[in-house]
């Protein structure tokens, strides 16, 4: 029973494009007179696959986004102390929707003295990293997308492409707040790659492999529960987690690095000259960014699709993304924005040695000896203690530059 | 160490989040349309004149008092004249409010010697009319002196016992004739 | 003396330097419709990079005639018309133009009305400075969640103004010699359950707020006002007293019912925007202390003093009088020629004068920090244009 929901979307998946090719085999018997070659069975299959695969991470994640717009402005809303949406279907479920159809129909300005195919294209630029990104995640037992050797440097790489997209719309606007904020999200986009890759590394170390797939295998653990091997239990991972939320973070520019829209300094940023559908689309891109960087987030540290067998692996894989988003969405309801000069010392003087430490630790840890129970306590407090002590210089040096509460006096 | 502050406006936020599902301290909004929330009894709108039992027996007398002191001057009176002599009546022919105007300042209904112009309070009033669709005339201003009863209870109990007050001190003279003299129009 | 201006010139200007890359300045007309100018104000910046080389505020664009109204109309209508100058403050704004006519007419306010108003004054104090700490945030780019809390608790206020006034906003509330209408015991327990919950709030707000590591990085040694400068910028209010001055018109003029009440004036030191923010929040655990007094002790007994509103006169003469509200100081000269109107009816207002010295602090800082020290100015763009 737990096999069959494990496997549906893969056996549904199977079985769709045995039907394609056994189609196929009957179309090219009545046109042909034969079945299709081998060759040309495993390209309609193959290509089957491929579409089959675009059109569910499409759907799926589109609906996903409109659930986390959804899922953003409940939240949000109950941390302030407000009802949020409510109006449109039960709990404002279809929120989403109204305001896709709003978007769609609104009137799409173009400025004037705008680059406009640069402004043009910019919206799709952005897009499209954020889809492919999750081209190299494994959603489930069997069910990665693609199986690369290098899927985390690909995802990576992929991932970069949206700094371009965001430059694009700054400079394409021709508005003085955009030029701002595509300058500030380059800045920063590139700035937090390192850190971000850094955060990675430890992984890569200890699996040995880039591949999403290996990464997710190596977490498993035998038994019902399936927790105990991620690595976000050991201190390196937990380290590791932490930094790599904070760079996510910066990376899908989100409070409190949301200084690219800085929407209280530059009005918007670089999509301040963009209306309806096109920034939707920045929109769109923004919030599948962030849920493929929750995805990745979840594949190195939180063990993939890994947990108690309670739940198929494909829900347990969408349930610690959307918490990974929920955490962001709590961030966002907390936190002020950085100023840009700190969110740059932050990142090269805070989080880069802080990492650089990290794997020092993940070092440490590789090479201690882990057979016993004993040793591998041993090795969790000699790596947590380099961890701790790694934390405790980087936060002195950063509590120096970010202030302290002061002493008051009252006049006589 | 670095990060407690942040911690502790996580904590804060985290229990607002929970507390708004149980604490009605919390979730102080209101549905409008379906909910509405009581409004207390000195609560204002806009003015209104007061007539007891019919509405040709208001209270009003055209005395123009309210007139000079509205401050965005949103009033605009005109006395009754007898037909056949010519003479002001006292009561108002034409008595318009421009609630586009109108500001809430209660200021005419304080200085009415005549208790004649009180406040509302409704404030369902939007329009599509701008400018003429604000503008309420006489008929439309006039309201029974059981509804100010009906919207300020206290007050209204004390300007009809002062009304019948000075009734009595004037016997045979009506509650008009208290106040002081109109000025001749 | 306010210092002269650092960089002058069109804004345009190449900015060479030996061996560096050639730049040019950028000119951003922030506003008037920008989201953190609180309302229609704009400031003329001219940023280097990000820094901000030259600022000029431009006023005006919410400009409504206030004084000139004021002199065409009979002394009691312009209270209503107060009531829009700090439209977060509109009792304290009562009070002042209140209190200034009172003085020219030698008028004695009845003791009860005397409670009344330091009591609607301080609440409005409160419902002020709390708004403002969300509003800083807000400009910090903490998406509206202090300032919602604050809200939350300003609702509860407003509704005490209601209650007693009628409005919630546009009170026009205080009359010459007391106020309006009575509050009968109902509002008094109300008021007390509010002020009494009030700490609580506060000390939430602070655990959001006070300790955030990224508020101080953001907040401690930005637009710094030396103390000296704001004494010669004839800042007043919490600005001045962040910066050090001990000068609150509560304790200096004991205007009013103020020297019954026992409460401290907090003093900041170095008068950044953290000091600025600060100054505030410690204000208000004063103005509760001052709020639970005044609520304990209040009388009973009329509640004004009997003069008549219609055709009501001042001698000639003329007169300042002048309140501590919540932005600085709030007063009022009024010169009269014995008649039912003023002659001359001028307004000193605290967010118009303290926002003459944001180009001071700002220069030099970053474009975003210039939104967070506009922010902690504490400006209301109805009393800054009038």
């Amino acid at each position: 029973m737990y096999n069959f929901f494990d496997q549906l979307i893969v056996t549904l998946g199977t079985w769709l494009v045995g039907l394609v090719v056994a189609t196929g085999n009957s179309v090219s018997k009545i046109c042909c007179g034969q079945t299709m070659g081998d060759a040309a069975a495993h390209n309609v299959a193959a290509g089957t696959e491929i579409v089959l695969i675009c059109v569910t991470i499409y759907g799926v994640f589109a609906l996903c986004f409109g659930l986390a717009t959804w899922l953003e402005r409940k939240m949000l809303a109950r941390i302030q102390n407000r009802y949020g949406p409510n109006r449109v279907g039960p709990f404002g479920l279809f929120q989403f929707v109204a305001d896709g159809v709003k978007m769609l129909t609104k009137e799409d300005i173009v400025p004037a003295r705008a680059d406009k195919l640069v402004h043009f294209l910019a919206p799709a630029v952005a897009l499209a990293p954020a889809l492919l990104m999750f081209g190299f995640l494994p959603f489930g037992r069997n069910m990665a997308p693609t199986d690369l050797d290098t899927a985390v440097i690909a995802f990576f790489a992929v991932g970069a492409g949206s700094e371009l997209a965001l430059f694009m719309a700054g400079w394409g606007s021709r508005n003085k707040y955009s030029i701002l904020g595509a300058l500030r999200a380059v800045a920063q986009m590139i700035s937090y790659e390192i850190p971000l890759v850094l955060a990675a590394v430890p992984v890569v170390m200890i699996v040995g492999s880039l591949s999403t797939t290996q990464i997710v295998a190596a977490q498993g653990a035998d038994g019902f529960l399936d927790v105990s091997g991620w690595f976000v239990w050991t201190p390196w991972g937990f380290a590791g987690f932490v930094l790599f939320l904070i760079a996510a973070t910066a990376e899908s520019n989100r409070c409190p690095f949301d200084i690219p829209e800085g929407e209280s300094e530059i009005v918007a940023g670089f999509h301040v000259e963009y209306s309806g559908f096109k920034f939707a689309l920045f929109f769109m891109a923004e919030y599948l960014g962030m849920m493929a960087m929750a995805g990745l987030g979840v594949t190195l540290f939180l063990g993939g699709w890994h947990g108690p067998k309670l739940l198929p692996s494909w829900a347990w894989f969408m349930l610690k993304g959307f918490l990974i988003v929920c955490w962001l969405i709590w961030l966002r309801g907390t936190l002020p924005r950085l100023r840009v000069d700190q969110l740059m010392a932050f990142a090269w003087k805070a989080m880069l040695p802080f990492a650089l430490f990290n794997i020092f630790a993940t070092a440490v840890w590789f090479y201690l000896p882990k057979t016993t129970l004993l040793q591998s306590a041993v090795a969790w407090l000699i790596t947590a203690a380099l961890v701790v002590a790694a934390y405790w210089v980087v936060s002195r040096f950063v509590s120096r530059r970010a202030g302290a509460p002061r002493v008051y006096r009252y006049a006589s | 160490m670095f990060g407690h502050g942040l911690l502790q406006g996580l904590i804060v936020t985290a229990r607002n989040f929970i507390r708004s599902y149980f604490d009605p301290e919390r979730l102080t909004t209101v549905q409008y349309p379906e909910e509405r929330v009581k409004l207390p009894e000195n609560s204002r709108s806009f003015p209104f004149l007061v007539y007891d039992g019919a509405p040709d027996n208001l209270r009003c007398v055209a005395c123009k008092i309210c007139e000079q002191e509205c401050p965005p001057q949103c009033i605009y009176i005109e006395v009754e004249r007898d037909p056949k002599t010519g003479k002001p009546v006292r009561r108002p022919r034409v008595f318009d409010i421009d609630y586009s105007v109108c500001m809430q300042c209660q200021i005419c209904a304080e200085v009415c010697p005549f208790d004649a112009i009180k406040m509302d309070q409704v404030y369902e009033l939007a329009g599509t009319n701008r400018f003429g669709g604000m503008l309420h005339n006489k008929s439309a201003l006039l309201k029974s002196n059981e509804y100010y009863h009906q919207i300020h209870p206290t007050e209204a109990d004390e300007v009809d016992a002062h009304l019948s007050q000075s009734r009595k001190k004037m016997p045979g003279a009506t509650a008009l004739s208290t106040g002081p003299k109109p000025p001749n129009v | 003396m306010i210092q002269p201006l650092t960089t002058t010139g069109s804004g345009y200007e190449l900015m060479p330097k030996e061996g560096a890359i050639e730049t040019q300045t950028l000119e951003v007309s922030m506003g008037p419709h920008h989201p953190s100018t609180h309302g229609v104000f704009r400031m003329d910046v001219v940023l280097d990079g990000e820094e901000v080389t030259r600022l000029k505020p431009v006023f005006g664009y919410l400009h409504r005639n206030h004084e000139q109204l004021a002199e065409q109309m009979n002394w009691l209508g312009s209270i209503p018309f107060t009531d829009r100058l700090d439209y977060f403050c509109s009792m304290s704004n009562n009070w002042a133009y209140c209190h200034a006519v009172e003085q020219l007419a030698g008028i004695k306010v009845a003791e009860r009305a005397e409670y009344i108003r330091v009591i609607m004054a301080e609440l409005t104090r409160l419902i002020n400075h709390s708004c403002l700490a969300g509003f800083l945030l807000s400009d910090a780019g903490a998406w509206g969640t202090p300032l919602l809390y604050a809200f939350r608790e300003r609702e509860k206020i407003l509704d005490l103004f209601e209650a007693a006034s009628g409005a919630r906003m546009m009170c026009n509330y205080m009359r010459f010699g007391g106020v309006r209408a009575d509050v009968d015991d109902d509002w008094l327990a109300a008021a007390r359950k509010v002020v009494g919950n009030y700490p609580a709030f506060l000390d939430e707000l602070e655990a959001l707020i006070t300790g955030n590591e990224i508020l101080l990085a953001r907040t401690q040694h930005i637009g710094i006002l030396p103390r000296e400068l704001a004494i010669n910028a004839s800042i007043t209010g919490p600005m001045l007293r962040a910066s050090g001055v001990d000068y609150d018109i509560r304790k200096v003029d004991r205007y009013g019912i103020y020297d019954r009440f026992d409460f401290r004036v907090p003093l900041g030191e170095v008068g950044d925007v953290y000091d600025r923010y600060y100054v505030r929040m410690l204000e208000m655990r004063e103005s509760v202390k001052i709020l639970q007094q005044a609520l304990c002790d209040i009388p009973e007994g009329p509640f004004d003093a009997g003069v008549k509103m219609r055709n009501f006169k001042v001698p000639a003469g003329d007169g300042y009088g002048r309140i501590e509200a919540p932005k600085g100081e709030l007063g009022f000269y009024l010169v009269s020629e014995g008649g039912t109107r003023p002659y001359r009816y001028h307004v000193r207002a605290p967010s118009f004068i303290n926002l003459t010295i944001l180009e001071n602090m700002c220069l030099g800082h970053k474009v975003a920090d210039a939104m967070v020290i506009l922010g902690s100015v504490d400006i209301v763009l109805g009393e800054v244009d009038r």
